[in-house]
């Protein structure tokens, strides 16, 4: 298959040749692959941005999980922000909240967009709609975030993996928080190599999170783990923008998050039998959950 | 590359709470559904790896339900597929498995009624993105990205050819292409990927073709 790029720094090289944003690449090469016109993806993706703008404004109204877990934290974020006393500022808290409020919707089974799984559904969408207040965006550009986020995170499915089954929480919210990171940069005014840049700081530190969910459930840690996924992507976009710079080429930090994958014990990749999951209180809320029987029959 | 779209990676529209453990099951279930040509009346589905130890907190088997109804990843009828399914008739049953498998997100789901029965193997490979490896036995890979044509025909020269052929009439191009046999003569399974969606003149076409047996059709 004839790509525009395979790895993050063909797609840097081809954007900066060509003075071309990141985005542009990204839609120019799904126009290519699937012999869609530009306007037929475009409205796709607007779709999916208006998705997730549903998700957060249902988020934000406050939703609770079937378990009971999970639901009430984006609300909670939301009027302590009201008060004015943030140590961490607005826009970071607002990226938190809101990435809170879609992984609370995704617990709770509500429709949401997968960025690039649904357990890491609420940190480009989180950050998004965040960073939208400062930056004032086009609705075309806000569109085009979810592009870059898409640029970089195919380029992990391919080279890596953005399975937590396969890779554990780094492989997903990782590659989430990164994806977010690559794109606050373009909205931002950034370069592609900040981009880049600001992608590599962010996955290296979410190197070697382990997937392990209370019961099985995606809610704890899932949810917060968004919030802190989101945390990370606006601050190393900073960073980035910054002039801060990754002494490690963000492919080989890529390279690095498949090979750790690989080493990671299964019991740290989804099958809710490490780490938190296998803690006194995790095995307890298990049991609370799931007492009853195991095998359903329709009839 | 096994991810070939935007959409893969910023998609699918989905009810929650798991993209490979909820939309991927639901897709699953959804091409068994399909491979079938019809609503089965009880379904086995055998699940390994992570799929046997977290399937009910993720509502996998909600999902697969839902997909062997017929119902997209966004469908919101998802979250009542057992009820759904009971209404219709179709009886299930989920057998956590502990043997090992390639993927650790892989479902066998058996499905049939007085007819006849399937079984097929996917695996959820992230994202909501899925692969079919198995079906009835045979081997083989579907990425679901495109609409796919199966055929089962007896082991005989010319078979593959004249497939190939009532493609082309219509200008249908073949993307990908595998066949397969059990034993030489014996039953064999072609697997084609197309670029164009197959209308039910050319399904018609295909099975009045000599040494043909079973043809289905997997839309995008």
């Amino acid at each position: 298959m004839d790509v525009l790029f395979r790895n993050v720094r063909e797609l840097v090289e081809r954007a900066e040749k060509e003075g071309k944003l990141i985005s542009e690449i990204m839609i120019e090469q799904e126009m290519l692959i699937t012999d869609r016109s530009r306007e037929d993806i475009m409205q796709q993706m607007e779709r999916n941005l208006t998705v997730m703008e549903e998700a957060v404004e249902k988020g934000l109204q406050g939703v609770h999980s079937v378990s009971g877990l999970t639901g009430g934290d984006a609300v909670l974020l939301q009027k302590y922000m009201q008060q004015g006393n943030s140590l961490s500022g607005d826009l970071l808290l607002d990226a938190v909240s809101k990435a809170v409020a879609t992984n609370e919707v995704n617990a709770a089974m509500g429709t949401i967009c997968a960025t690039p799984t649904a357990g890491s559904a609420g940190v480009v969408p989180g950050t998004l709609f965040a960073v939208k207040n400062k930056l004032n965006p086009t609705r075309e550009q806000m569109i085009r975030y979810l592009f870059t986020s898409g640029a970089f995170g195919f380029v992990v499915a391919n080279n890596a993996s953005i399975s937590g089954a396969a890779g554990g929480c780094q492989a997903e919210v990782g590659s989430a928080a990164a994806m977010a990171s690559a794109a606050i940069i373009e909205m931002a005014g950034g370069t592609p190599q900040q981009s880049s840049e600001a992608f590599a700081i962010t996955l290296k530190n979410m190197l070697g999170l382990v997937c392990d969910p209370v019961a099985g459930l995606v809610e704890v840690p899932c949810v917060k783990r968004n919030a802190m996924g989101a945390s990370n992507a606006v601050v190393a976009a900073d960073m980035a923008l910054a002039g801060v710079t990754s002494r490690i080429p963000c492919d080989e930090v890529i390279s690095a998050m498949f090979e750790i994958g690989q080493a990671m014990p299964s019991a740290f990749r989804e099958t809710a039998k490490g780490g938190l999951a296998a803690t006194p209180t995790g095995k307890w809320l298990e049991s609370k959950i799931f007492g009853g029987s195991v095998v359903g029959s329709g009839q | 590359m096994k991810f070939k779209s935007v959409f893969d990676i910023i998609g699918p529209v989905m009810i929650g709470p798991s993209s490979s453990h909820t939309a991927g099951a639901a897709r699953i279930g959804r091409v068994a559904r399909d491979l079938f040509g019809r609503q089965p009346k009880w379904a086995k589905i055998h699940l390994y790896g992570s799929f046997a130890e977290t399937y009910k907190g993720h509502s996998t088997d909600v999902a697969i339900i839902g997909g062997l109804l017929d119902y997209d990843t966004f469908d919101e009828r998802i979250k009542t597929a057992f009820e759904e399914a009971e209404k219709l008739g179709m009886s299930y049953e989920f057998i956590p498995e502990t043997g090992n498998v390639d993927h650790p997100n892989t479902a066998r789901i058996v499905i049939g009624d007085e007819k006849s029965e399937m079984s097929m193997m996917g695996i959820s490979i992230g994202g909501g993105k899925i692969e079919i490896t198995e079906l009835n036995g045979f081997p083989l890979r579907l990425s679901g990205n495109h609409p796919a044509i199966l055929v089962v025909h007896d082991d005989r020269s010319g078979c593959i050819a004249n497939v190939a052929n009532c493609l082309y009439k219509y200008d249908i191009n073949i993307g990908h292409m595998e066949v397969s046999r059990k034993e030489r003569g014996d039953m064999a399974l072609m697997v084609i990927e197309v670029d164009q969606t197959v209308d039910v003149e050319v399904m018609g076409e295909l099975r009045e073709l000599p040494n043909i047996t079973q043809v289905t059709r997997i839309a995008d």
